[in-house]
């Protein structure tokens, strides 16, 4: 469904991708996971061919570079944050998008229904929820049925129920069979949604991996994040690490893998070394794909 | 190279169809004369064109006794400096805000990451904005042609009917001037700052430019004709007085020079300069941001 071959994007003296080359075949689901400046974003903007890169990127063998739009027409993008007019009303909104795809009123309604937005057609879309945005951004990139969504980090703005909501249809859309590329900055998402990981870094893959061995989950476990001062984030993760967590920094604080029944030991590692912990969160139980089925 | 392998339940992709480029143009131009409609800057400048064109058509009829075409030639005269002031206005603001301002809302990319082309979105806008603006000239015009009937007891129809069409040309000119200004400008402040730089150097600067660089450079009349013919409001001000029936004596020289050599053909050569003034800045627009390598 996709594939790249060196892709590298530079701004400036700065390589946001440095080439990076996989494949990913139909219904496939892949993560790309690193810390903010890592190249996700700039990935997705290159695969979807509206800035410039070097190397080649193809979409069901349709050439990125060379024909942009007809590769465009195999993808449904959903973005970080809904990038729609805020005055405009959600039906009319979904029609224009509807028309640019060529596809006409009844796909339109389907699609809003299949994501739960039937009803609202006459709201306007600064009065949405950001739960609704995302599944109204979710639905535009579902109105022609492509063979491919991509996701820049879609769950990033959303409180717990949006976000549940959000990665509830993508599992529906990857048992349906649909090919999946999101950037995400959650474990618990790349757990229940990948089936391979790309880990990022300075524009760079610096590793191919599975969502299990990233965070394994033969045990019972749950993610937990941990806010550290930037400083001493660094150090942290290697003293849990030698606790034997598996830990992974993405700019976002640092996410520890641990036993549901302990979940303090990474703090009470962290504070045997006087390395302060200025907040937690507890992540979403993790479910697997497998165990969803 | 790694590569992901495809779970059981995949489904072979299916292939949607990429839409016709035409088709994405009307999409867009529909989207954006809707949101013009809708938006605060058209009923702003179609208020203040249609009040400022009504205020020039009863101070040009007032207490003059001006009746049938002599009244419309008076109004006309007004209308013409009004028009020369106002529409180079509004319309580099409105291509100003175009590009610049969907990249500043972070709507860009999202439309970019549809089906469409870079060139499809530019003249889509393009077009839609240019009906918005007409829409707007018409209606100033058409409440000032009811002035004209109603005190002066007529209007020149076919004069009057050029003067909106040229009115409208200048328009979608100076709109084309300022989507180009949007396509490089990356903030919507810079692009309009750069816009009333333009509006300021067209309406004022130019005038005298071209006054001091005939005296300093001794210019020939028909080179004068030749520089104020590439000023589209210089341009404009010409066809309109030519199709008035008036006589360029009046412009000084370089405008009876005009009248002289160039007779008839004179309002298609000051028309084509208005055209060029449409397509070079919109055809540079859509080179520069197909070349762009971001959004």
């Amino acid at each position: 469904m996709i594939r790249t071959t060196g892709v590298t994007k530079r701004f400036g003296p700065v390589e946001a991708v440095s080439s990076v080359s996989f494949e990913l075949d139909p219904g496939g689901s892949l993560a790309l996971w690193g810390s903010n400046g890592a190249g996700k974003t700039t990935l997705i903007r290159c695969l979807l061919g509206v800035v410039s890169f070097k190397g080649q990127a193809s979409i069901g063998g349709v050439d990125v570079r060379r024909r942009g739009r007809h590769a465009r027409a195999l993808v449904g993008y959903v973005p970080q944050e809904l990038a729609f007019h805020d005055d405009a009303r959600l039906g009319s909104s979904m029609m224009f998008f509807a028309r640019l795809r060529g596809v006409g009123r009844a796909r339109a309604a389907e699609s809003l229904d299949a994501v739960g937005l039937s009803g609202h057609e006459r709201k306007r879309v600064r009065d949405l929820s950001g739960g609704m945005k995302q599944r109204l951004a979710l639905a535009v990139a579902l109105l022609s049925e492509p063979p491919l969504i991509i996701l820049d980090e879609p769950t990033s703005n959303l409180d717990a129920s949006g976000r549940g909501e959000v990665v509830a249809t993508l599992q529906r859309l990857r048992q349906a069979g649909k090919t999946l590329l999101f950037a995400s900055h959650r474990p618990d998402e790349v757990i229940s949604l990948a089936s391979r990981v790309l880990v990022l870094e300075r524009g760079a893959v610096i590793r191919d991996t599975t969502p299990a061995q990233l965070w394994p989950t033969e045990k019972p476990v749950q993610v937990v994040r941990l806010y550290l001062t930037m400083a001493s984030e660094s150090a942290a993760a290697d003293v849990l690490r030698e606790a034997g967590h598996a830990v992974h920094l993405n700019g976002h604080g640092l996410c520890v893998a641990v036993p549901r029944d302990r979940k303090a030991e990474p703090i009470a590692a962290l504070a045997r070394r006087q390395i302060e912990v200025r907040d937690i969160e507890i992540l979403d139980d993790i479910k697997t794909p497998e165990a969803g089925r | 190279m790694s590569t992901i392998a495809a779970p059981a339940s995949a489904v072979v992709p299916t292939r949607p169809a990429t839409p016709k480029p035409l088709s994405c143009v009307a999409r867009f131009a529909g989207r954006e004369f809707r949101d013009a409609l809708a938006s605060k800057w058209f009923l702003l400048y179609t208020v203040a064109f249609t009040v400022l064109a009504v205020g020039v058509s009863f101070l040009s009829l007032s207490g003059v006794g001006s009746h049938g075409f002599a009244g419309f030639g008076r109004t006309a005269a007004g209308l013409l400096n009004l028009v020369m002031l106002v529409v180079p206005l509004m319309a580099l603001t409105a291509g100003a805000g175009s590009i610049a301002g969907e990249r500043e809302r972070g709507t860009l990319l999202y439309l970019l990451a549809q089906p469409v082309s870079r060139t499809q979105v530019l003249l889509g806008k393009h077009l839609g904005l240019s009906a918005a603006l007409v829409c707007s000239l018409c209606i100033g015009f058409g409440v000032s042609a009811g002035v004209l009937a109603w005190r002066a007891g007529g209007v020149g129809v076919g004069a009057f009917a050029m003067l909106v069409a040229f009115t409208s040309l200048l328009a979608v000119s100076m709109l084309s001037v300022g989507v180009l200004i949007s396509v490089v400008s990356r903030r919507t402040a810079i692009s309009t700052g750069l816009a009333l730089f333009v509006w300021l150097t067209l309406v004022f600067v130019s005038d005298l430019g071209l006054m001091a660089s005939s005296v300093v450079f001794k210019l020939r009349v028909q080179e004068l004709f030749g520089l104020a013919s590439l000023n589209p409001l210089q341009a404009f001000k010409m066809a309109v007085i030519v199709n008035m029936n008036a006589s360029l004596d009046v412009l000084g020289p370089a405008g009876a020079y005009a009248s002289q050599t160039l007779g008839g053909s004179l309002p298609w050569i000051l028309a084509s300069s208005l055209v060029a003034w449409t397509l070079v800045p919109l055809g540079t627009a859509v080179l520069l941001f197909e070349k762009r390598g971001s959004v």
